[in-house]
Formats: C-alpha cells, structure tokens, sequence
C-alpha cells in the first residue's frame, strides 16, 4: 500500500481560510464581470467548501498535479468551473494571468472544466450527474493498485435529481468506499426554481444515510467545519461519506445572496465594487 | 461469442493486472474463471449502467483497462451520454464490450434489439468500433482493443455462432478488415453477426456461376480504406451487409465514404435493418427471413441487382 503522506494533526487555521474565500470570492465575481458569464452565485455558494479543501485538506501538489499518489477533488457541479479555475490558479498549477482568458476564444478556460486540457482538472465536468460514478471508478483504481488516495466529490443540489448520483450512490456504499467523500453544496436553488419544489431532495441527509453513506449536515459556509469534517476522510465509519453542507446561494455579496437571479446574471462594474467592499477586498 | 469473450478476457485479466472487469449484473457464471483468479478486479455494477461507464471511465483516467459489459442496448443507449462525456471525451481506455447485438436477442423483443447502436457510437469523437464477425474475431478484438490506449466498442452476438476461422487471428489489426474467400465478381463486405449468412450467400452465388469474395470488415471505424477502394475498383458489385439499421450503420458509413473520397463504383447494395423495430415474437433466423437478410435472400437480391 502506498500511503500518501498527509498532515492529519493540523487543525484548520479559521483566519487564514475565511481571508483565503474572501479572495476566491473576489476572483471569481471579476471574472464573472469580465466574462459576463453566468453561474457566478452557484460558484459563490461553494466557495467555502474550495478554499477548505485547497488550502486545507487535500493532499496535492501544483507542481506534480498528475502524482499518482495526489487525492482526487471532482467539482461535479460544472457549472462552477470560475470557483475551480480561480482554484487552481491561485494555487498555482497555472499563471493567474491566464483567469483573464476565462471564457474568450481560443482559451482554456471554457465555462465548464475541460478534458485534458487544463493541469488540475481532474475531469471534465458540466452535465451533471457524472463526478459521482467517476470518482467511484478512481476510488477503486487506488484501490486496485494499493493507493491510498482520497476521492472528493461536489455536487449541486439540483444535481440530486440526476438518477446517476444516486446508482452511484448505492455502488459507493456497496463497495465501502470510505476514501470518497461527496460534499453537497445545497442552496435550495437550481437553475430556474427552488430545489425542494422542482424534486423533492428533503430530508437530504436521511436520503444519504438511507442509501448506506455516513451522512451529517454541516454549515457550509464554515470553513473551519468543513476542513475538519473533510481531512477527517476515512472517518473509520467503513462508509462513504457525504456532508450536506447548507449553504446560500451567492453567499458572500448581500445583494446576490439567495436571489436566484445571479444564477444567470453577471455583475457590473459598479456591482463589482460594491461587493469587494462587502468582502473586505480592495 | 461470450463464452470466447470471457476466456479470452481470462487470459487478458492473467496477462496484465491493469485488466478489470465490469458486468451490468449479467452473465450468470460466465465470469467464474475471472472472478476466481481475479477477486478484487471483478465488479458486478448492477443493473446501472450509467454509473458503470462512469466508474469504468474513472479507472481507465487512472491506470486501469477496465471492460464494460452487459446486453446491447444497456451498455450503449442507455448510458449513451457517460460514454460521450465520461469515456470519449476524456480518452479513457475503456472497452465497451456489447453482448447480442442486432437481433441476436430476437426473441427477448425490440426493448433487447440493436439496431442502432453503430449509428450511435461512430459518430462520437475518439471512439473505435468493431463488430467481430466469429468467436476468434471477438478474441483478437478484445486483444487489440487492450494493447492501445483509447475508448472501443466491441459488438458481439451472443452465443453458438458458427465458426468462421480456423483458429487464433494472429494478425488481427482493428481497421484492417479479414478477405475470408476471394473472388472475382461481386464483393460481399460483412460486419459482425452476419458473416456466417455471407458466406452462405457466397455458395449460393458460386452455385450460380457467380464468383463472390467474402470480406469480414470488422472494424465500421476506422474503415479500411484500402479494402474500400480495391472493393469498388475491381467488383462490378459490391454489397455492404449487417444486422443493423441501413441508418447510421455499416452501410451509411461506406455510403459516406464513397461520397467524400469521390471514389467511382459501379453497383453498391446494402443490406441492414429497416427503419422500424421488429415487434413480432420470434428468434433471430425467423427475423433475418422476414427481413430478408438469411443468406439466400441476400444471394437472390444480388443475382436480381446483376441481371
């Protein structure tokens, strides 16, 4: 068994990571002013859950992103793909520059995550309903060749509604892969309408837990919780595990939050400057 | 078919350890030799085919080459958009591998029936598909598709099919396609399950005084175009044939071909399916008969097309 190091002792510094999402925020809504692109509050919503995991719980390294031994990090909620990009280049697996190409032509940056394209990505994802199965399919891969890695998932709410999740679900839990961990980013909204009225996900969490996963709500927009529920993968329950983290939908900008129109919307300039105030950015 | 897949896929599995298979809950036994030998590389999806191709794609984006098995329709229009996005998209070495293509489950009716699963996955990027058209052809195809580094589609009929070849293709080559019987006259290009009724075919023909060479074209992509342009020069006819809809299929493919490379042909025919599912009960022979794909139909048609 290859055994990846990983520094389990250290507990999350809070500061340094609610200052580190404050500037993920930042990124993202320029790049959402930039490009005029849309799905700036789903990628608002799930800004904690990123600077938790990037700058907390994964075992990664931007300078050998393919490592064999690196935990696995699927943003299957697509859509966010400014949150993982400004991710990513802020970790430094490629020039923060190259954010500025983010939707133009002939970039890499596309308004979902690219196939083999992009260092980082560990897939190309935007329909959603695939990261799921897929990192199941990684997990076992480490498995199979005795590597010890761990495989996190984030999916949408409005994801719930797609029946891949929930086969791949019930193969998660089958096959006791306690090295997935699947975060849920739930803002009770998706595309065009409130997430509990288009399907009813609720109670989310007992759905999880029904389906063989140790399951447990969570403030998603603690970052401090959320680094700690995360490195906390495998939680010695035998079991996947899926955190349902309650969140707003463009949590971090008062004008945005849990109004559905920034699911589409792009912000101005003047917009842009209201909400770095907001954030305590210059 | 089968029964050649999983021995062969036995070996494959002994040979190299990066070999993993998984059943969408099918093939009752027909796994025990794997799973035996290979405990922890053999994955029963259950009947959830999506998130098989998606696990299947994970594996091959990290090392492994998994193959993705179960009856026809589930393993490719069901989970269509995994092996799109998941699979191709990605060029992961997945090997689809499809049991009871065309008719070959005539009797299980159209919810089992392919007919249009060419059509389909040619037409996505990066994708190699191949229809063996005997027991040793799903051997060296499986073979083939393990030694490279992309997504294949295998499309097998099920089980007891005659034999064609005498023995192991050695050179089995995914693209070149396999001249069975040569002849003079007509040039009978076969994909798959149909090869046995090609032949037959071919006798008919011979009885008439007509000399027909007998192609198993394997691979429907990457066509051989070698195979093509000799067909279409030296044949005044020549004759696609598959068990598949005569939309998308072998036949549309050539069809594209001829049109594309500009090539000048004398008399091209092509045999499938209609567009139509086949909803009376029935095995395959009876199917092929009413459909008129049995060898001797096909040899009747061709006499027809030269008188």
């Amino acid at each position: 068994m290859n055994v990846a190091v990983r520094n389990t002792a250290a507990k999350p510094d809070v500061a340094a990571l609610k200052a580190q999402a404050a500037k993920l925020r930042g990124k993202i809504i320029e790049m959402s002013h930039k490009a005029q692109a849309a799905h700036l509050a789903s990628s608002l919503s799930c800004a904690d859950a990123m600077t938790a995991a990037y700058w907390h719980v994964l075992n990664i390294d931007p300078k050998n992103p393919t490592d064999p031994l690196r935990d696995r990090f699927i943003l299957s909620k697509g859509h966010a793909a400014a949150a993982l990009f400004a991710t990513l280049a802020m970790k430094g697996y490629f020039p923060i520059e190259e954010l500025d190409t983010y939707c133009q032509d002939g970039g890499r940056l596309a308004e979902h995550p690219p196939a083999n394209l992009l260092p980082g990505v560990e897939a190309a994802t935007g329909s959603l309903g695939h990261g799921l199965p897929l990192g199941c399919g990684m997990a076992l891969a480490g498995r199979i060749k005795g590597e010890s890695y761990r495989v996190f998932a984030l999916l949408s709410d409005g994801e719930n509604n797609e029946g891949s999740v929930w086969e791949a679900a019930m193969f998660a839990a089958a096959q006791k892969l306690e090295n997935v961990c699947v975060v849920v980013d739930y803002n009770k909204w998706q595309a065009t309408a409130r997430s509990n009225e288009t399907l009813m996900l609720a109670p989310l969490r007992d759905k999880w837990a029904a389906f063989g996963w140790d399951a447990h709500e969570i403030d998603g927009h603690d970052v401090g919780a959320l680094a700690e529920a995360m490195q906390n993968i495998p939680n010695g329950s035998g079991k996947p595990v899926a955190l349902i983290a309650h969140t707003v939908k463009g949590k971090g900008v008062s004008f945005m939050e849990d109004d559905n129109n920034w699911h589409y919307r792009a912000p101005t300039a003047e917009e842009v400057v209201k909400s770095f105030k907001e954030l305590g950015l210059s | 078919m089968r029964n050649a897949f999983a021995d062969e896929l036995t070996k494959l599995g002994n040979e190299d350890s990066r070999v993993v298979m998984l059943s969408g809950d099918i093939g009752n036994r027909l796994f025990d030799k794997f799973k035996d030998k290979h405990p922890s590389r053999f994955f029963n999806c259950g009947v959830a085919e999506a998130n098989m191709m998606g696990v299947a794609a994970g594996m091959a984006m990290n090392g492994l080459r998994p193959v993705a098995y179960t009856i026809t329709p589930f393993v490719t229009t069901r989970c269509l958009e995994q092996i799109r996005t998941d699979v191709c998209y990605h060029e992961a070495p997945v090997t689809i591998v499809a049991v009871g293509a065309g008719l070959a489950y005539s009797g299980l009716g159209p919810t089992h029936h392919a007919c249009e699963d060419i059509s389909f996955l040619r037409s996505i990027p990066n994708m190699v598909v191949i229809c063996p058209g005997d027991a040793f052809e799903v051997r060296g195809a499986l073979r083939a598709a393990m030694q490279q580094d992309r997504p294949v589609y295998i499309r097998m009929g099920k089980k007891g099919e005659p034999v064609v070849h005498k023995g192991p293709i050695a050179d089995f080559k995914i693209g070149k396609a396999i001249t069975i019987e040569e002849g003079s006259d007509v040039c009978l290009l076969s994909t798959g399950n149909m090869l046995p009724e090609v032949i037959e075919a071919a006798h008919t023909l011979k009885e008439k005084g007509i000399s027909a060479e007998v192609v198993s074209f394997h691979t429907v992509k990457p066509l051989d175009e070698d195979k093509l342009k000799q067909a279409f020069s030296r044949f005044k006819l020549v004759a696609t044939i598959e068990e598949h809809s005569l939309i998308g299929g072998f036949g549309a493919a050539v069809s594209e071909w001829l049109v594309d490379s500009e090539t000048q042909h004398k008399k091209f025919l092509r045999f499938g399916t209609p567009d139509a599912f086949f909803k009376k009960s029935g095995e395959q022979e009876y199917a092929r008969e009413v459909l008129g794909l049995t060898g001797h139909q096909i040899a009747d048609k061709i006499i027809h097309a030269l008188s």
